[in-house]
């Protein structure tokens, strides 16, 4: 290894702008004191752009690692870190009206935000149990803080404290099966595990390393919400504060997603068997959950927390598929959820009656005739997360199928269009709310401008995708080859 | 008898355990589950010491001592949510913690 520092640390200058420029911001914050969250705010949207920018730009296209290996940069890396840094960056501007409405506009939230980012940055390029653990950790301490945010709601602290447990034990899950692994090959290194997996054969994996893995998959399955590992999803998602809510179904979602991914094709690709059958298990059992669990709620933010069960489910469904198609799925998959995701969270964070923000759907009713546009769009996300097309959501599901199609996973296709299904019925019953029920009071006007602007965007995107859908799945897969070698 | 790694993992594993059942299985204070948390680390870090010398090599023991810091700041954090939480229910009995379900 003839690495410097100096080509080291050019290698993570994104999550080097995040992590200096959060303590810059905390000190800013600290020595103006009370009223300083709009400056803080805006800063960390630049300290966003700024790691966004040298995240597209900067560095070679190539697949490099870093720090002895512990990190790797690679195509499928930067793509993931995108889609982060889009989700962090729609988060901050979302949250400023509610926030200052909620009289919470600390400016600890910004700095709070960007510390996240970059735990999840350090995940997404993983390449050791090491790093992913800490960059994992980074990124909860973080997380459960700001579920707690309201400290003066009962539900926020609620919530805080749930997250908290629950991810504190999936963390000691997570850690027991590292420490198996690490036990059973002698290394923490992805690529040194994928190494001597592959010099013993295809039936490698002695009964302490499986164990390890399944760990291991418990502990991230945790973290992305899949079943059995969800209980705490609805409740946080509830609990926490919308902005919140829309920040954890975006970003940490898809950093995680990133980990999954990674964590189980580079090391452990020689041994898909070993581990492929946990997957459809999860896909299917998520996929299902999502569906039926989210027909009898009548919390908005809960019935999202299903609908996202669910949708991490119709993602896992192409890493089971696996290969380089497979993982193209779930990339597109992601991509589109976070756009779908962060407008549907718009539309909630755009609405609010008798001073209290909007979270029952029955709050929607006769949103068509009071406000057209806003329910034009809401209805567009609806159908998109149901899948229907023209609409972006089609071409999410239609390519995880396809990859699951191609490798013969007929079985869990047909469940998962059915689950698509059984969970468009909840979808369109707020469909129906907003068209054919009578209107109940009146929104508070005007509308916050930052949440319509994300809701334009995302709105926009979701409703034409399928103008240009070659360009996503392009970038898609090549950023899917780099994983996949 | 000799004492070999079979004996450190079961201690390990038996700690572990004990952990996982604190927290599912404790109904009567939250101060209990933080306690089961850092229990279940404590029982990783024993494994990878363990592994770290019957292998000899050293990436285990950083682990441990990564996990050790990082367990140190989790409580932190879960100390101080649960402050924030006594504030506004009184109670840290955990079958008060039921404002959401469903």
């Amino acid at each position: 290894m003839t690495s410097t520092l100096s080509a080291d640390l050019a290698l993570i200058i994104p999550e080097l702008i995040l992590a200096v420029g959060a303590l810059a911001l905390l000190l800013v914050g600290a020595y103006r004191g009370e009223g300083s969250s709009r400056v803080v705010g805006i800063g960390a949207m630049a300290v966003i752009l700024a790691a966004l920018y040298f995240t597209v730009c900067a560095g070679s296209a190539e697949t490099v690692h870093g720090f002895h290996d512990m990190v790797v940069i690679d195509g499928f890396g930067r793509f993931m870190k995108v889609l982060v840094l889009i989700g962090a960056l729609a988060a901050i501007p979302m949250s400023v009206d509610f926030l200052k409405r909620a009289g919470v506009d600390r400016f600890e939230f910004p700095v709070l935000i960007l510390l996240a980012t970059a735990g999840m940055m350090l995940m997404v390029s993983a390449n050791d149990l090491i790093t992913l653990y800490v960059g994992l950790e980074l990124q909860s301490l973080a997380l459960y803080v700001l579920a707690a945010f309201m400290r003066d709601d009962a539900r926020s602290t609620e919530a805080g404290l749930k997250y908290f447990v629950l991810g504190a034990l999936s963390s000691g899950m997570l850690l027991y099966g590292c420490s198996l692994i690490y036990g059973f090959s002698g290394t923490t290194n992805f690529t040194d595990l994928a190494k001597g997996i592959a010099t013993l054969g295809g039936h490698g994996a002695s009964i302490g390393l499986v164990i390890g893995i399944v760990f291991l998959v418990a502990g991230l399955a945790f973290k992305v919400s899949a079943v059995p590992f969800h209980m705490w999803t609805p409740d946080v998602y509830e609990g926490s504060p919308t902005p919140v809510t829309a920040f954890f179904a975006a970003a940490p979602k898809v950093a995680a997603m990133a980990l999954f991914l990674r964590a189980l094709t580079t090391p452990f690709g020689e041994i898909t068997g070993q581990w492929q059958q946990i997957i459809i298990f999860v896909s299917i059992a998520s996929m299902l959950l999502g569906a039926f669990a989210a027909i009898g709620q009548t919390n908005m933010k809960r019935l999202l927390a299903y609908s996202s069960i669910g949708h991490v489910g119709y993602a896992l469904v192409g890493l089971a598929a696996g290969g380089e198609q497979g993982i193209r799925g779930v990339l597109v998959y992601m991509t589109i959820y976070l756009v779908m995701t962060l407008g549907t969270f718009g539309v909630l964070l755009v609405m609010r009656k008798d001073g209290k923000p909007v979270e029952t759907i029955v709050d929607f009713a006769g949103l068509g005739r009071t406000h057209p546009w806003l329910a034009f769009v809401m209805a567009s996300f609806m159908f998109s997360l149901a899948g229907i097309p023209p609409l972006a959501g089609f071409f999410a599901k239609f390519y995880v199928f396809l990859a699951a199609m191609e490798q013969g996973l007929y079985t869990l296709s047909v469940i998962g269009m059915l689950s698509s299904v059984v969970s468009a019925f909840y979808y369109l019953r707020i469909v129906k709310v907003m068209y054919f029920d009578a209107p109940e009071g009146q929104l508070e006007t005007p509308l916050p401008l930052a949440s319509r602007i994300v809701v334009t965007v995302t709105g926009t995107l979701t409703v034409l995708y399928f103008v240009v859908p070659g360009a996503l799945v392009a970038v898609a897969g090549a950023a899917a080859k780099t994983l996949v070698r | 008898m000799e004492i070999g790694l079979g004996h450190y993992l079961t201690v390990a594993a038996i700690l572990f355990v004990i952990g996982v059942f604190g927290i599912f299985l404790n109904r009567k204070n939250v101060i209990i589950i933080l306690m089961s948390i850092e229990l279940m680390l404590l029982a990783v870090n024993l494994n990878l010491v363990a592994f770290s010398s019957f292998l000899g090599d050293l990436a285990g023991q950083i682990f441990a001592l990564i996990i050790l810091t990082v367990a140190a700041g989790e409580a932190a954090i879960g100390l101080a949510i649960l402050v924030i939480y006594i504030r506004n229910r009184g109670s840290i009995a955990v079958e008060d913690i039921n404002l959401m379900k469903g």
